[in-house]
């Protein structure tokens, strides 16, 4: 069995509202030395398989068709 | 003048959709998801607002695998006029019927109130009977209404006029409550028979409860 961690997050030129209100509450908190935040979701799925490129090619497809939005979002896929 | 109306768990609007239709003397008919075509005489097809899905993973995003959707896609294929009203227009977006994306409102704020819109573009069968620049008052409910797209779609949607209607103050000027790239509020497709707005002028039907403005867009789907 794989598992496959996909973590979904908006693209470098749009802008993530969550992010900055999280990077503004860290301020408010005094932690200091935080450049940027960004804020995204990750989907964890157990795959019923040994071969890992099978898995890359099924999960790179799921990203695409469900899992992300590749208008605003971009996604990161690493199987373990 | 029949209407159809799809209805997806989770939707919420299809009831006062049907009554403002009904109101301007269409027939109407609320299609289940599960349904796998639409009635053949359907004239104009809504997707109705709420939350579909739950909105689980992206408002839309699961919607637009349900069976009713290839009827969609095949409807508007051939021309047929499709409405997507807030969450419809969320999954119109979703199932690439429309170009560009709808991401969090950027305050994260969910907005419910009345807010006014310009008319960009009259050159459709939606708003003709509108004039360009008509100013109208029509409630927003969304948390996901900040409409995105990149440079080369804004251009080509400046091109082709497919931007319907921008968020203005009462006298017309831009004023933009969601982070909606060039404030704006609907679009429709380059062939001009799909459309989408956040808006919803099927609650905007009685000048008793804020606004009529509604009235005058729903019917320019009448011949």
């Amino acid at each position: 069995m794989i598992k496959a961690i996909v973590n979904v997050s908006l693209k470098a030129g749009v802008l993530d509202s969550q992010g900055k209100a999280v990077h503004h509450a860290l301020d408010s908190l005094h932690f200091e030395g935080v450049s940027d935040v960004r804020v995204g979701k990750q989907i964890i799925l157990k795959l019923d398989t040994n071969d890992k490129d099978a898995a890359m090619a099924d999960v790179t497809r799921m990203c695409e068709e469900l899992l992300a939005n590749t208008v605003i979002e971009d996604y990161e896929i690493e199987l373990v | 003048m029949k209407v159809t109306i799809l209805q997806f768990p989770g939707t919420n609007c299809e009831y006062d959709t049907q009554h403002a239709f009904e109101q301007l003397g269409a027939s109407t008919e609320i299609v289940w998801h599960k349904n796998e075509s639409i009635p053949e005489d359907t004239d104009l097809l809504v997707v109705a607002g709420g939350f579909s899905y739950g909105d689980y993973l992206r408002s839309g995003a699961i919607a637009k695998f349900s069976p009713v959707m290839k009827a969609v896609t095949a409807y508007a294929n051939k021309g047929g006029n499709v409405l997507g009203i807030c969450n419809g227009f969320q999954v119109l977006t979703e199932a690439g019927l429309l170009p560009g994306a709808l991401k969090r409102n950027d305050n994260l704020h969910f907005i419910s109130k009345h807010h006014h819109l310009k008319v960009v573009n009259n050159d459709n069968v939606f708003l003709e009977k509108l004039s360009n620049n008509d100013v109208v008052n029509i409630p927003i409910a969304h948390h996901d209404g900040n409409y995105f797209i990149d440079q080369d779609g804004l251009k080509e949607l400046e091109i082709n006029n497919q931007i319907l209607l921008r968020y203005t103050d009462s006298t017309g000027k831009v004023q933009n409550p969601n982070g909606s790239v060039d404030s704006i509020a609907g679009i429709c497709n380059k062939e001009k028979n799909v459309f989408g707005l956040m808006p919803h002028p099927e609650r905007a039907m009685e000048s008793i409860l804020g606004s009529d403005d509604g009235i005058a867009m729903l019917q320019g789907f009448f011949k």
